[in-house]
């Protein structure tokens, strides 16, 4: 063997040997090349190398090629390979995730994308914004929501708010909805403010596992100093990275997402649902909520509970739904898929709704609402087609 | 080829500028700070020079808060040896003070090359590569965006107003001013700048005499008041719109 040829070697073997670190990764020793990932995957025919192709290119030596190709910056890291995988590798987390950390160190990333992750590490959100003014979304909200530092007394609920949440203007208006429901629940919470850092989840996926470990280990801290019941969190990606995640780094918290928690208070709900929605209502499962963590019918029994509401569903749900395209860090890899694709993931989603009669589009995650809405803009005959976030339906039903 | 490259630490303005309770210069209580973009596109220029032919690179920067950050970003990038001139620099450090400092570190290491960037928003009393060169004695050249050795000299791209550029062959030793480099400053790793911070070390060097004179003597600091021909319009996002249709149409223009 020639040295260049040993040097393949391990470029290849190294990298193959790490996957085997990530829980069942030793499984992509079985693949059967049967491509079912490859086409599966929203993007997959634009890749150079899609999943299965990686595979193959690995057990041939070849893997070099792959770490020279952008192409996996395509991968929005939506489960829907490893959710199809008859050999149950977990090729989103196992593979795709490894291949951009990879890239990563190399360098190699898509401008916008490198801003995202720097002004996550500098400002502990990758918006950009002041992490002075995560907190001021909830100026003029009444009755006013608890701060932990101010209130200075345990809760049973600590509300793990999100960047999105927090900063954007679209989404800030979910927050204030979700903070109305918990005071007609009468339930005891807190918000940790400007205290709250970036969970770090779209940023691991993005490639960036140092970074997640920063942050999560900001928010470890901070959670080491209040006391709490459980955390619950409006944010599917928060959701998964404390559920799932955080636990790794040694930090260990019961954690709900808004939808398991409410549906368990159905009872108490119900007759606070007083304002019929007369509305035709499709649900989209968030990658992070359904496929990934196994949550699809919460959220719906929420929406059913509605008077008024009739619940279609679209042609993908449940373990088929279509990626809105925001999240592993493809919230901020739009400009860069878009130049190749010249389609967005969320456009295909909302032609969907549009298919289905829905005249509104449920969603339960915050990167959803600002993308469908501009979907909404793009595609034909979805100009009437409202975008409203599980919460924001039943608040308008509970009133206030 | 020996590069030195100078770094600064300044306000970033994502956060909102107060003025301190003197009425002239900043509060730097709140204050972030940000690595001066300008020099951060001269490190990667060095970095570029380092790719491409045999450089050895130390980046020097005053001591305020983020110093040990930039320094083993810089590490991590590929720099060789990260110098940090410790001092108090409370009352800030005006580009005469630093120019003149720096000028003594930097003849010792005898570079051919100094690169820093070409201006800083806080640079109250010019920018701090042509006050070096002057006390260096060696050429300037501002407002460079884009360097190649060839031989004993550098050729660089310098832009000009209008949309000019010119190219200038530069004798070495030489300090140029960077406006941008030849490609943006890099993504490193976040687990890259740990490591940096494990197994690099940053020299420290005490600066305690400074010399500030050469500074502006500053009557007033104040932040940009809005004009009498200025109406600010209040409102949520409608009803800023539909007054600014309005206005339009009062104006003829819709």
């Amino acid at each position: 063997m020639t040295t260049s040829a040993l040097e393949e070697l391990s470029i290849t073997e190294s990298f193959y040997e790490s996957l085997f670190e990530v829980e069942e990764g030793e499984r992509i020793r079985t693949c059967l090349q049967c491509a079912t990932c490859s086409g599966v995957c929203p993007f997959g025919y634009l890749m150079e190398y899609p999943p299965g192709k990686m595979i193959s290119m690995m057990r041939a030596n070849l893997f070099d090629k792959v770490l020279d190709s952008e192409s996996v910056w395509m991968c929005i890291s939506c489960y829907a390979c490893t959710e199809v995988c008859p050999k149950k590798i977990p090729l989103t987390p196992g593979l795709m995730t490894r291949v951009k950390e990879e890239l990563l160190l190399a360098g190699n990333i898509p401008s916008e994308l490198q801003s995202a992750l720097e002004f996550s590490q500098r400002y502990g959100n990758p918006l950009g914004e002041s992490p002075k003014k995560r907190a001021d979304w909830i100026r003029g909200v009444t009755p006013p929501i608890p701060l932990m530092k101010e209130i200075a007394r345990p809760v049973d609920i600590l509300w793990f708010v999100g960047d999105y949440p927090s900063y954007h203007p679209r989404i800030q208006q979910t927050s204030r909805a979700f903070a109305n429901i918990l005071n007609a629940l009468d339930i005891d919470f807190g918000i940790l403010g400007r205290e709250e850092s970036s969970d770090g989840d779209s940023q691991r996926l993005a490639g960036e596992k140092g970074l997640f470990e920063i942050l999560a280990e900001k928010n470890g801290k901070v959670f080491e100093n209040y006391q709490f019941n459980e955390i619950v969190t409006t944010d599917p990606h928060a959701y998964n990275a404390i559920k799932n995640e955080y636990p790794k780094l040694g930090i260990s918290y019961p954690v709900r997402h808004y939808s398991e928690f409410l549906f368990e208070r159905l009872e108490q709900i119900k007759p606070l649902l007083v304002n019929e929605v007369n509305a035709k209502v499709a649900y989209h499962d968030p990658c992070y909520l359904g496929r990934v963590n196994g949550i699809y019918d919460p959220p719906r029994e929420l929406i059913k509970a509605i008077p008024g509401i009739d619940l279609v569903e679209m042609s993908h749900n449940r373990e088929t739904s279509l990626c809105c395209g925001g999240g592993g860090g493809g919230m901020w890899l739009d400009g860069y898929q878009w130049e190749r694709a010249h389609v967005r993931l969320s456009e295909w989603r909302v032609r969907e709704a549009v298919s289905s009669g829905a005249e509104i589009l449920a969603v339960a995650c915050p990167y959803e609402p600002p993308r469908f809405e501009d979907a909404a803009k793009m595609v034909q005959g979805a100009s009437t087609l409202n975008i409203k976030d599980v919460i924001e339906l039943l608040a308008v039903s509970i009133g206030e | 080829m020996n590069i030195v490259v100078i770094e600064k630490l300044v306000p970033d303005l994502v956060e909102e500028l107060e003025i301190s309770d003197t009425g002239t210069s900043l509060d730097m209580e709140w204050l972030r700070l940000i690595i001066n973009e300008f020099d951060d596109h001269a490190l990667e220029q060095a970095i570029l020079i380092k790719e491409s032919s045999d450089a050895h690179i130390t980046v020097i920067s005053p001591q305020f808060e983020g110093v040990d950050d930039i320094l083993f970003t810089a590490i991590s990038k590929g720099a060789d040896r990260v110098i940090k001139l410790a001092g108090d620099f409370e009352n800030d450090l005006n580009s005469h003070a630093l120019a003149r400092t720096l000028s003594n570190i930097v003849k010792e290491i005898n570079p051919d090359l100094v690169l820093t960037g070409v201006q800083a928003n806080n640079d109250l009393d010019g920018s701090v590569g042509p006050l070096l060169s002057e006390y260096l004695g060696i050429p300037y050249v501002g407002y460079v965006a884009g360097v190649s050795i060839e031989n004993e000299n550098v050729k660089v791209r310098k832009e000009y107003p209008g949309g000019l550029g010119a190219e200038m062959l530069v004798t070495m030793p030489a300090l140029l001013g960077i406006q941008a480099a030849e490609s943006p400053p890099r993504y490193v790793a976040i687990s890259k700048i740990r490591q940096a911070m494990k197994t690099a070390e940053i020299v420290e060097m005490d600066v305690s005499d400074l010399d500030t004179s050469g500074g502006p003597p500053v009557n007033r600091m104040y932040l940009p008041e809005s004009g009498e021909r200025a109406t600010m319009i209040e409102g949520d996002e409608e009803q800023v719109a539909a007054r600014l249709i309005e206005i339009f149409k009062e104006l003829d223009v819709l």
